[in-house]
């Protein structure tokens, strides 16, 4: 009894679940401001083209116009989310890259007047060559996008681990594959939004902004806008949404800050759809060449890897996109000699950022089909194959990743018999097949600048406690899952929990929402606040109680005496009687936290551990081939995942739940289709992700392991089970008509072709 | 040209002055403050602006105001009854049936459409009529749980 959880483990609703039932619960959409002006951006018709002049006189000209800017009027500074990768402008200065770039914007007493008035601004502009495939834009001669950066390669990383040249010479059978995943676009229901207003007493502009990363956008503001990060405060309102997408600043945030402090009156900029698909940040299309070496039993010797992403105009997150898909090729499966080429190469397209996965689902997509084509041809089981190479905990990993803790093998296995592998695989009548995949997760970075999180918890004279975090929740349950860990450490209820957070002017620093970190590292900053709350009271409550305050227990608002169940002392008696013992309130506690590390681990230059911990899990997928249509329909999906110990098992199906139908999306529908440069589907209509008419029989099954780093045993969950969807699918479809397809999505179009060349 | 029209709107009548072009999705927020309605695409294909209309779904992002005079409206702000929650509501809220909420007000008045129509609708049959509502977070399955849960309840000791 002593050592069971009661709140950590439970499946509670999110503590902010009623508010968003009641449609009460306030995006940065719904908050409205007096005086609020409207702004509006005009974005580049053209691909690529020089900026010759910008004439706003009209626009300025129109009543009920407050303010117009262009990228001359801003301050030359460049903005990037990765510091070294830093290669845009708020609004466009001299050039535009990508059709939808932003080039000025509007700000109006009434949205239809901002829109009006970016209709009046005239642009002229000198059209230059444009590029649209990264094979042609890396080539000598083609068009520069980005001044000084050679053959638009804008990031390059190169490794090598083990001896590939040996390795490869003492393999039995090497074969060399090449695969294609596509665009995706996260589209958040909630379109990106953002709300500045300025005091010019303080000097201080505040902003509401649909941002996964609030500390890394008042950084970008702050240095875009020439101000100190003192004097930017961001505030995250409930976030609708992010996937990823929400991990940079964009146009609106800088321009309704900028006219905040100019105008002196609130700014809203909200995008339309449109906007979303086209000027924010999508999935990289990459392609990538394979080949492995490995012994006649499928152990993996060797593995080479030629990596191209499609960039599109800027950076974002490149240098770790392509970093993460290189190291992660090396986890789940033992991979002794890796040797990694990747390039990161500019387009006149719409700009790849961080999506669910981060670069691995590309990698994974490659690796897992590969997998299956390499047991094919060898005359293996696919499922047999992936427990061979299985990395265990305590393993050596060819980079230096530390792993603790490791239910890989056991997710295989685990989904396997769940889908009926062994009775199924190769078993079912034609068209109908199943297929598996695995993958490997980080649960937040190690040791980059600026990667850790702090907590404060305040107990109060009531009982009640109060939490100051800076963790992002963006809908997927953050707040929920830091209360818990608080509420179990204080030995409180979760109702008894109220958590402020994501306030650049009050939380404490925090990364944000990226990398699947935020349970292992917010969750732990603020484990350790709690703890440092409760030694405060747990002082008191031992000499009333006469006990050592380490032998102490706190569960179900009682602190009792471990091995004497009898002497007890209630929560509230022992803050009363704290409080009248003239001991200072509220009892705080403060916790910072960032994963233990002996050296930097940025991937780039350095190796080594590159998380805390790693969740691993196992997609199993059942499917349906219409041999009349072309269409495939999932028909399961079983789902076996290890995310440690989980603090709460109804938001960790809901993670996992959302992420496989995400990666249903990627393997069968989803594709931002880029006609020279112009994006032809952006809208749901035309994009067209998967519907409740798709949602395929899901299963989730829990593999625990019990995490020393992660607070109560966890690890992520949710980002990495997106990873492994797709290639589970398509390995499903091979199953079902003996068809490999290598590049994605596996539309209906390429099924009936395929059938129709078999049947030649 | 502005004109002054009335709407009924969760039972009470509002009087504002309005464009003939604006939608029942403007009015709804930008006039009126009811946040609850959400805008996800503005144009009718993702349900995050479901309002009822004589208890029928209708898109108001593409619905003209002035088309709702006279009718009955109901957004997410009057579902509750009695101050409590409605049922749809505790079951979306403890089965975990929703996760950012932003197409969560859309999802809960398509689904009393639903339940209104017929008290035990098969999983089909939500999944059908939900699916001009989309959802980003969820994968959808704890929502048709939510809604088959509160279908389960009707009928027992009530």
């Amino acid at each position: 009894m002593e050592n069971e959880l009661n709140v950590v483990g439970q499946r509670l609703p999110m503590h902010d679940a009623a508010a968003k039932a009641k449609g009460t619960a306030q995006f940065t959409d719904d908050l409205t401001f007096p005086g609020m002006l409207h702004g509006r951006i005009l974005r580049s018709p053209l691909a690529h083209a020089k900026i010759l002049r910008i004439d706003t006189s009209k626009a300025e000209k129109l009543p009920g116009v407050k303010g117009v800017v262009t990228g001359q009027d801003i301050p030359d500074r460049l903005y990037g989310i990765v510091p070294k990768a830093r290669d845009e402008y708020a609004l466009a200065r001299d050039k535009v890259r990508y059709i939808g770039d932003d080039v000025a914007a509007v700000c109006a007493i009434a949205p239809e007047i901002a829109e009006e008035a970016i209709e009046l601004i005239k642009v002229d502009y000198e059209e230059l060559p444009a590029v649209f495939d990264p094979f042609e834009s890396k080539k000598d001669g083609a068009p520069v996008i980005h001044e000084g950066i050679k053959n638009n390669t804008s990031f390059a990383i190169k490794k090598e681990f083990g001896d590939v040249k040996k390795a490869f010479a003492e393999s039995d059978a090497i074969f060399e594959d090449t695969f294609f995943s596509q665009a995706v676009n996260h589209a958040p229901l909630e379109p990106h939004a953002a709300i500045a207003q300025y005091d010019p007493l303080k000097g201080e502009v505040t902003i509401w902004s649909s941002t996964q990363i609030p500390f890394f956008l008042r950084r970008n503001l702050s240095n875009t806008l020439q101000i100190p990060e003192s004097r930017v405060r961001v505030i995250k309102p409930k976030v609708g949404g992010g996937f990823g997408q929400k991990i940079d600043m964009f146009a609106k945030d800088f321009c309704a800050a900028w006219f905040a402090m100019h105008l002196g009156k609130p700014v809203k900029f909200i995008y339309d759809r449109e906007e979303v698909f086209i000027s924010t940040r999508q999935r990289h299309p990459m392609y990538i060449t394979v080949k492995t070496g490995m012994k006649k039993d499928g152990t993996i010797l060797a593995q080479k890897f030629q990596s191209y992403a499609d960039g599109g105009a800027y950076n974002s997150t490149a240098p770790t996109m392509m970093a993460l898909s290189c190291f992660f090729l090396m986890i789940p499966y033992k991979v002794p000699n890796l040797f990694y080429e990747g390039y990161h190469v500019y387009t006149n397209k719409p700009v790849g950022g961080a999506m669910r996965g981060h670069g691995i689902p590309q990698a994974r997509f490659a690796v897992e089909r590969q997998l299956d084509l390499m047991a094919g041809r060898l005359g293996l089981d696919p499922a047999e194959i992936r427990l061979k190479n299985s990395i265990h905990a305590g393993e050596p990993h060819s980079a230096g990743f530390v792993i603790n803790t490791c239910g890989f093998s056991e997710s295989v296995k685990k989904a396997a018999d769940a889908i009926g592998w062994k009775e199924k695989r190769g078993k079912l009548p034609f068209g109908r097949g199943v297929g598996l995949a695995g993958a490997s997760f980080p649960s937040g970075v190690s040791n980059m600048s600026h990667i850790s999180s702090g907590a404060v918890v305040q107990v109060g004279q009531d009982g009640a406690v109060n939490v100051l975090s800076g963790a992002a929740d963006i809908g997927q349950g953050a707040e929920t899952v830091i209360s818990q860990i608080v509420a179990e450490e204080l030995g409180v209820l979760l109702e008894d929990i109220r958590i402020t957070a994501a306030d650049t002017g009050i939380t404490p620093l925090d990364p944000g929402t990226f990398g699947s970190g935020v349970t292992v590292r917010a969750g732990n900053a603020a484990r350790l606040a709690a703890l440092e709350a409760k030694e405060k009271l747990f002082e008191f409550v031992a000499e009333k109680l006469e006990a050592n305050p380490e032998d102490l227990i706190a569960k179900n608002r009682e602190i009792f005496v471990k091995g004497s169940p009898g002497t007890v002392m209630t929560i509230k008696d022992a803050i009363k009687g704290y409080q009248y013992a003239d001991l200072p309130m509220p009892i705080v506690g403060r916790g910072s936290w960032m994963a233990p590390t002996d050296e930097p681990t940025t991937l780039f230059e350095q190796d080594g551990n590159f998380a805390p911990n790693y969740s691993f899990m196992t997609q199993a997928a059942e499917i349906e081939v219409d041999l009349v249509t072309g269409q495939v329909k999932l028909l399961r999906m079983v789902t076996a995942h290890d995310c440690g110990r989980p603090i709460n098992p109804m938001l960790v199906e809901g993670q996992l739940e959302g992420s496989v139908v995400g990666g249903m999306g990627q393997a069968l529908y989803e594709d931002v289709i880029v006609e020279k440069g112009q994006v032809m589907n952006p809208s749901f209509l035309d994009y067209g992700f998967p519907t409740f008419l798709e949602m395929p029989q899901i299963e989730t099954i829990g593999v625990e392991t019990d995490d020393p780093i992660g607070p109560f045993g966890a690890k992520e969950a949710g980002e990495g089970t997106q990873l492994s969807p797709a290639p589970a699918i398509v390995n499903a479809i091979y199953d079902a008509i003996g068809v490999d397809f290598m590049e994605l999505p596996v539309t209906p179009e390429k099924i009936l072709k395929a059938m129709e060349e078999k049947g030649k | 040209m502005k004109k002054g029209i009335e709407l009924k709107i969760n039972g009470d009548n509002y009087e504002v002055l309005i464009s003939p072009n604006n939608t029942l999705l403007e009015v709804l927020r930008d006039k009126l403050g009811l946040m609850g309605t959400k805008q996800g695409c503005d144009l009718g294909a993702c349900g995050a602006c479901t309002v009822l209309i004589n208890g029928e779904a209708y898109l108001s992002c593409i619905m003209l105001a002035m088309d709702a005079v006279g009718k009955e409206i109901m957004t997410i702000e009057g579902i509750e009854e009695d101050g409590l929650l409605h049922p749809l509501q505790t079951a979306f809220v403890e089965k975990g049936g929703l996760q950012c909420g932003f197409c969560t007000p859309g999802m809960i008045l398509t689904a009393k459409t639903i339940l209104d129509e017929e008290e035990h609708p098969t999983e089909d049959t939500i999944k059908k009529k939900m699916s001009g509502n989309l959802c980003r977070c969820t994968g959808y399955k704890k929502i048709v749980e939510a809604v088959m849960s509160v279908s389960e309840q009707t009928g027992e000791g009530a």
